[in-house]
């Protein structure tokens, strides 16, 4: 079984690269599991869109201007 | 500010490089942009400097294709696709640099082990909690200047493949290739980065009121 720690790795590799089926499954039951990690993987989500936020697009907020 | 770093606006000086004629007009837009490209150059190259020649040299690039943009969005967004490459550039050759840093030894992954027990789950006190709405920081200041603080915080060379990938959008692939690094040990950097990075953030916004008073 999957552990937190192991899971974290997980969830920033999933960002980068295609997970093998079995560790997609492993992950997807752990964060089933484990509130920590669902909001782990939410907040990964985050960090990516906050870093994206600095290359102004269309769409940038007022506050960046 | 230097006055060096200010773009060429009058219709002399634009003659003197050649560029096109709406190009004061286009000079005047970019340094609007200016302060904000400055920011962005400053966070990942952590060198005032460097970061002022890659966006005097982007705005300069910018002014001489002056002549394709109308349209003060899409003006930016080019500015800004021209600055990445230039700090790309930049990263490039400091990679060949005997100061480089090597971002592999930055960080243990021993740092981290006090968030988990011994059977690799989390510590009751640091298991993750509720972030709330986190987008609505996004128009708060001062999260920006958290923001900012926590990148500086990692180290350079973990800071720098985290950026690479994030804010500049390479492929793990290609940013491997400029830092000449294994894909795994790209993976194991960029971990480390967003554990960093997402633990400044918990303890210094979003465990203060700020987050959710934003």
């Amino acid at each position: 079984m999957m552990n937190c720690k192991q899971a974290t790795r997980l969830m920033s590799e999933e960002m980068d690269h295609d997970l093998a089926a079995g560790e997609r499954l492993a992950l997807r039951l752990h964060t089933l599991l484990c509130s920590g990690c669902a909001r782990y993987r939410e907040q990964m989500a985050f960090l990516r869109q906050a870093s994206r936020q600095q290359v102004p697009d269309d769409d940038t907020p007022q506050s960046l201007r | 500010m230097r006055s060096s770093t200010e773009p060429a606006a009058s219709p002399s000086s634009t003659a003197q490089h050649g560029l096109p004629p709406q190009a004061a007009d286009i000079a005047a837009e970019l340094s609007g942009f200016r302060r904000e490209m400055l920011r962005f150059a400053t966070l990942q190259l952590r060198d005032q400097a460097s970061a002022e020649d890659a966006v005097q040299e982007a705005m300069l690039a910018a002014l001489q294709g002056a002549d394709r943009f109308g349209e003060r969005a899409r003006l930016k967004t080019w500015v800004f696709s021209i600055l990445k490459n230039k700090i790309v550039d930049i990263i490039r050759r400091r990679v060949r640099e005997p100061t480089y840093e090597d971002p592999l030894g930055e960080i243990d992954d021993a740092d981290f082990d006090p968030l988990f027990q011994s059977n690799g789950h989390w510590q009751r006190d640091t298991r993750p909690s509720d972030w709330g709405d986190p987008e609505r920081s996004f128009e708060n200041r001062s999260f920006w200047a958290v923001f900012d603080a926590c990148m500086n915080r990692l180290p350079p060379g973990t800071a720098r493949v985290f950026m690479m990938r994030e804010m500049l959008g390479l492929e793990t692939d290609e940013i491997c290739a400029e830092l000449s690094m294994s894909s795994n040990n790209c993976w194991v950097v960029l971990h480390r980065a967003r554990m960093g990075l997402r633990l400044c953030l918990d303890q210094r916004w979003f465990a203060g009121t700020g987050g959710l008073a934003a």
